[in-house]
């Protein structure tokens, strides 16, 4: 059934492969964490490119690696990303990644260090980085429809007012576009916990349910009773959380899960920085709930905006997804309002309707499509985290 | 709704709700909404209780349930009087 947001249009970059992008990066992609000084100083010769520095690429093994191959090929698959240049020290995973990457059709050019040395690497890839700088900057934004946006969500520093006013917001938006077919993220199987029971049922079916609950468990007997040191009151909820108000990890989980809204179910179970493959709808992302990896995951996922509700005011962002940030905190509206896009602070006066805060973010998202620059874009947050699962080799 | 309510409370079966103004002092005249329906009430603030904290709708005694989003967010561990501020120091999850 058509509604006022079926007819929604963004100006966006259409890809090769048919996703819309709503960015047009160039950037320049280290395989491995001692590549990333060549990175940077392509970045630097280039002007209008964008090194990605991060922490991890050796020695890793199994399905650490098996996430980091996909954490880098989704980052440059990204259709955010108009072309790649990928720089590691060999030319074996090098080419592994720029390969990945390739399957959709995007330029992209790879770099090995060993046997050439950085000079040798960076002027070989600083030409190619200048080529895609020509072409990148001569692609023109086209009429995309609303529907073809994939939008994730992650709120952070929440508090008692993310439950009553900026999850909410989320969930409305979730549930008036996801009928019209965007294609949604939500995760942080940790901060689940306390509400497992609900989300288990947010499931499209039991089967999916069933699987979500496995998952979720795994998590649990895996990750939190094989390492925990104390009862986990210290971390969730976190010393911020507590000052926000939050008392319990239930009170905290029952908030978060208000961003999935009120009829929105999921229809699929993620990996971390696994690309969707059952069509549009609301995926789970099994995935970390520190800001800056969930983010990364979910842009490796395909994300191509990121909805990011806060109560204390969290300032992360995220080198080719523009993060939109909202809260309902009035005194983080007063003392953070350079990080803040979308001020919902009227939910809780009672000025502002869940409805009308939904319509608002529907509205910052267009805007963010067609190419306004969020805080976090203004201020270089840039934060680019790799979850890692276990010690490296 | 004319004048900006002090405190929210999600569903009819809380027991506790949220300070939503900054500077709430001890004697305050709340004006509390529930956000379900909009319906109000009136309560008296036992406590200076900073934006986002709990104040308690009720009663409780130590070994009660407190509800929100009506549903069990932990348990009570000390005696807190209709008014007073809940966290940490008094209520605590049921899970470890």
């Amino acid at each position: 059934m058509a509604s006022k947001y079926s007819n929604m249009t963004v100006k966006a970059f259409r890809r090769e492969n048919g996703r819309v992008g709503v960015r047009n990066h160039v950037i320049i992609l280290p395989v491995d964490d001692i590549s990333n000084a060549a990175c940077e100083a392509v970045a630097n010769n280039v002007k209008g490119t964008m090194a990605i520095p991060h922490a991890y690429g050796r020695l890793q093994f199994g399905e650490d690696l098996e996430l980091h191959f996909r954490t880098m090929i989704g980052t440059g698959a990204n259709p955010n990303v108009a072309a790649v240049v990928v720089i590691g020290i060999e030319p074996g995973w090098t080419k592994r990644i720029a390969d990945g990457i390739r399957a959709t059709g995007k330029p992209v050019s790879e770099f090995s260090i060993e046997q050439k040395g950085d000079f040798e690497t960076i002027r070989a890839a600083s030409w190619a980085a200048k080529e895609y700088v020509h072409w990148a900057t001569e692609i023109q934004r086209e009429e995309c429809s609303i529907s073809e946006l994939w939008v994730s969500t992650k709120c952070g520093e929440s508090d008692t007012t993310t439950g009553l006013g900026s999850c909410p917001t989320v969930g409305n938006m979730y549930d008036k576009l996801l009928p019209e077919g965007i294609t949604g993220f939500f995760g942080e199987t940790s901060e689940i916990t306390g509400a497992e029971h609900i989300c288990k049922k947010r499931a499209i079916n039991e089967e999916v349910g069933e699987r979500w609950y496995k998952m979720w468990k795994a998590y649990q007997d895996d990750v939190i009773f094989a390492h925990q040191t104390d009862d986990l009151s210290d971390s969730q909820p976190t010393k911020g959380n507590i000052e926000g108000g939050l008392t319990t990890i239930e009170e905290k989980a029952l908030g978060n899960l208000e961003k999935i809204g009120r009829t929105s179910q999921y229809i699929d179970i993620l990996e971390p920085a696994e690309m969707p493959g059952s069509g549009n709808g609301l995926y789970f992302m099994d995935s970390s709930s520190a800001a800056a990896e969930c983010v990364t995951l979910m842009a490796a996922g395909g994300a191509v905006i990121h909805t990011f509700p806060t109560g204390q005011g969290n300032v992360v962002g995220n080198p080719i997804v523009p993060v939109i940030k909202i809260t309902a905190n009035p005194r983080t509206v007063r003392t953070m309002g350079e990080h803040v896009d979308v001020d919902v602070s009227g939910i809780l006066r009672r000025e502002q309707t869940i409805d009308e805060a939904g319509d608002a973010l529907i509205e910052m998202i267009c805007r963010t499509a067609n190419g306004r620059n969020t805080a976090a874009e203004a201020l270089g947050h840039r934060e680019f985290s790799m979850t890692k699962l276990y010690r490296s080799a | 709704m004319t004048e900006i309510p002090h405190l929210l409370v999600h569903e009819h079966d809380d027991n506790v709700g949220v300070v939503v103004v900054e500077g709430l002092t001890a004697g305050t005249d709340m004006l509390c909404c529930v956000t379900h329906d909009n319906s109000t009430f009136r309560l008296t603030a036992g406590a200076d209780v900073p934006i986002g904290h709990k104040i308690a709708l009720k009663d409780f005694k130590e070994g009660d349930t407190a509800i929100k989003y009506g549903e069990d967010i932990g348990k009570i561990i000390a005696d807190i009087e209709k008014g007073a501020h809940v966290h940490t120091h008094n209520c605590k999850t049921k899970r470890w």
